[in-house]
């Protein structure tokens, strides 16, 4: 189709074709999505290979000074007059050696078996007490953080040979080494972000990267109730984890179970983003009418639910939705004008699937909606006037200004903001957990409820049933899902995003 | 004929207050069911009438007259809440104008790298890796630590610095470049001319890392475990409603929710604008 059929079209029609192009176009985009990671694993391996030769061509140029920087971290800097450089270098290996000696090694050398000891119990007089022995959690942790140290010291080796390298050639050129006055200012200027990112890098690598590294290694052992430590041993098992949740014939229920929660985990985020948006969209264009008068009213009504805390709201929603709450009151006394007489005792989120599923969807509207509102009126307001002038200008009547200018226009500015409400539903915790705890209970699910989602199946998994092992297997495949998701919308409409008008 | 039209356009406006007004009733409901029965003196749990028969200042006066519970400590979580608050929205709010000041303006090797890998960060589920960050406080001897929140609320801090980014990239670059040629260096541009202008966006980073360990209870609650007396309010009221004190306590549990829900609406409202700004900075650049 060339453009000027395309611009030929009603919006349906558009719309159907834009429909279409986006799945005929899907399979190009799962294959350019994987061809640019293999790509990347590509790069990696060159500039790894790169990084050795220059390792070499170093060694061979290096004076005396600089080859010895090789063993001795710091050497080169010393020798050429960088004092201070030197000496952080050569701390660094003497504290890295000595934290090898006394800590590191102990649990990295035990890292391939994660313990081989098993705790045992003696006799002392009537009771036993236990000997410990190793503890696999304390051994992987240890290992990880014992990983992470060395990477970056290794970091620092590679540093220190290019310094010591850098400042040979500057000799030989006749130039002096900067001294450590100028090379603080620079950290003020030039290196500015090195200043302004340590810390916040830092803060991440221990409390986010360490964590996440455990966590992903702990998919692949029998960390469970039966390998607890430190009373018991756990040791790696591979991807029996993974196999776990696919395998129907051996594991039937676990598989069956994540199959169920993987559907409804879907559904559900398809289901809450396209409620939250559309019905959104609708309210903000509603307040943001021309001639509607107390815009600031009916807004602040709606913000008020953003304000409140989430956890107040959704307690309280569980309070009221209860089979004695606020809600089957209300149906109670409007039944009662019908010439009911009896109670009226709906339990919204313990008996039926279907009703539990539904309640969650139309309490998350209520929660969500006003997010999108305070958004949406934002863009709103955003259009450039003059897009409407000219439009009113050359005849164009309300409708047709609203589908050809607001609609696209909001469209085009929200698509990253749906992506990522769509992955943050995904991993929405608070509403499902909050409001029903992954009921209605059933003996069909392993550990899991009828409106759990996987995250919070995930939750149950580690803090009640203590399957910590199957527990971050689901979390990788989580993780997998989102990327998946993401990354190949978000490639496509930046490559769609180039055709539109409004860039 | 305009008759007609104006007629219309009257018709479609009053059905569209009518449904703003239907919504509006709604969404205020629950809140006004909240703050109506947190003042109510009969019974202890639940009701068969919406309006309370018997009005009392007593929940709120019993949530505070708590303090000698072992339990049950209202005053002590607020103040936890409070200085857990403070302290963790300063780092945050440090944190995050760093790093996305460094994102939008400096330009450096790792750039790109780095902003993808905090995105790639920031899709693995948060729950994914509380229980190691447990047993990595537990090592450093901080469970059951007011400390141990405090870091676990900022240490992500950096990775959520889209927003502001998007923020400062809309500062028009020629301010820095006739700053460089007068000869600022970063950090006097940093300090002297993006940050002056940004009051927008970082009442948004104060605000929404200010409100962040008033709501978050899963963290809080695998930390401090039994440690009842160094709870967040959040923790202590969700523990509040739990079987165990749902009975005597469900009325202090309303009194409660609304102290913390009045503050931080007002605070919302107050700074309602600058959260729209900040909201739509990240958003329209999408």
């Amino acid at each position: 189709m060339t453009y000027v059929e395309y611009k030929q079209l009603n919006p349906f029609q558009k719309f159907a074709y834009k429909f279409k192009t986006f799945f005929k176009n899907l399979p190009r985009a799962v294959g350019r999505f994987f061809k640019g990671i293999g790509k990347a694993i590509v790069k990696f391996f060159v500039a790894i290979a790169r990084g050795f030769k220059n390792y070499g061509t170093t060694f061979v140029k290096g004076d005396w000074a600089t080859k010895l920087s090789y063993i001795i971290f710091g050497v080169g800097d010393l020798h050429k007059g960088k004092i201070y450089k030197g000496l952080i270098f050569f701390a660094a290996e003497v504290l890295y050696i000595l934290y090898m000696i006394f800590f590191g090694w102990q649990y990295i050398s035990k890292f391939g078996t994660l313990g081989t000891v098993a705790t045992t119990y003696v006799k002392k007089g009537i009771s036993k007490v236990p000997v410990y022995g190793d503890n696999s959690m304390l051994i992987l942790l240890y290992s990880v953080l014992t990983i992470v140290i060395t990477i970056a010291v290794f970091a620092m080796y590679i540093a220190n040979i290019k310094d010591a390298y850098k400042h040979q050639v500057m000799r030989e050129n006749g130039k002096k080494p900067t001294s450590m006055i100028y090379d603080m200012r620079e950290f003020l200027d030039g290196k500015y972000h090195i200043t302004l990112l340590s810390f916040p890098v830092l803060m991440i690598c221990v409390f986010n990267i360490l964590p996440l590294i455990f966590m992903i290694l702990i998919a692949f052992t029998n960390y469970d109730k039966a390998h607890m430590p430190p009373a018991n041993l756990f040791t790696w098992v591979g991807f029996d984890n993974f196999a776990a949740l696919f395998d129907i014939v051996n594991t039937p229920k676990k598989a069956h179970t994540f199959l169920s929660l993987t559907g409804w985990t879907l559904l559900w985020a398809v289901l809450a983003t396209f409620t939250n948006y559309i019905l959104g969209m609708i309210v903000a264009l509603m307040i943001n009418k021309k001639g509607i008068k107390l815009k600031a009213l009916w807004r602040t009504l709606f913000v008020i639910t953003i304000a409140v805390p989430q956890f107040v709201s959704l307690l309280l929603m569980n309070q009221m939705l209860a089979t004695d709450g606020a809600v089957n009151v209300l149906l109670t006394e409007i039944s009662h004008l019908f010439g009911n007489t009896t109670q009226i005792e709906i339990d919204f989120l313990g008996k039926s699937e279907v009703l539990a599923r539904t309640t969650i969807v139309i309490v998350n509207c209520w929660v969500g909606i006003p997010y999108t509102i305070l958004s949406m009126s934002g863009i709103l307001m955003n259009i450039p006037a003059d897009l409407y002038e000219s439009a009113t200008i050359d005849g164009a009547s309300p409708f047709k200004t609203f589908t050809a200018i607001t609609l696209p226009y909001m469209i085009f500015v929200t698509t990253p903001q749906l992506i990522t409400s769509f992955v943050g539903n995904i991993n929405n915790f608070n509403v499902i957990y909050l409001l029903s705890k992954g009921g209605p209970s059933t003996e069909e699910f392993y550990q899991a409820g009828k409106t759990d989602i996987l995250v919070t199946w995930l939750f149950t998994l580690s803090m009640t049933s203590q399957d910590y092992g199957l527990a971050a297997a689901i979390g990788i495949l989580v993780f997998i899902v989102c990327a998946t998701i993401s990354l190949i919308i978000y490639n496509n409409s930046k490559s769609m995003k180039d055709e539109e008008a409004f860039s | 004929m305009i008759k007609s039209y104006k007629f219309r356009r009257g018709l479609a406006n009053g059905v569209i207050y009518f449904i703003l007004g239907l919504m509006g009733i709604i969404w205020v409901c629950p809140f006004a069911y909240l703050l109506m029965h947190s003042f109510r003196a009969e019974a202890t749990v639940g009701v068969p009438y919406l309006i309370p028969k018997q009005w009392t200042f007593q929940n709120y006066i019993d949530l505070f007259m708590s303090s000698g519970n072992a339990s049950i400590n209202f005053p002590r979580w607020f103040l936890n809440t409070l200085l857990v608050a403070a302290v963790s929205c300063v780092i945050s709010t440090i944190s995050v104008l760093a790093v996305s000041y460094t994102f939008s303006r400096l330009r450096f090797g790792a750039r790109k790298k780095l902003m993808n890998i905090a995105m790639i960060l920031g899709m693995f589920p948060g729950f994914m890796t509380m229980i190691a960050i447990y047993y990595l406080l537990k090592a450093m001897g901080l469970n059951q630590n007011l400390i141990a929140l405090m870091i676990c609320y900022s240490s992500g801090a950096g990775m959520g610095f889209q927003i502001s980014k998007g923020f400062f990239d809309t500062i028009p670059r020629a301010l820095d470049e006739a700053a460089t040629i007068d000869g600022a260096t970063k950090n006097r541009i940093f300090w002297s001319i993006i940050l002056p202008m940004s009051k927008p966006i970082i009442v948004y980073t104060v605000l929404t890392s200010f409100i962040g360990p008033w709501c978050d209870f899963i963290l809080a609650k695998i930390i401090m475990g039994d440690a009842r007396e160094l709870y967040t309010v959040a923790i202590g009221l969700q523990s509040m409603i739990s079987a165990e004190f749902i009975n005597d306590y469900y009325k202090q549990f309303l009194a409660g929710a609304v102290l913390v829900a009045v503050p931080i609406t007002l605070l919302f409202l107050k700074m309602q604008k600058y959260y729209v700004a900040g909201v739509t900075a990240g958003g329209v650049k999408g």
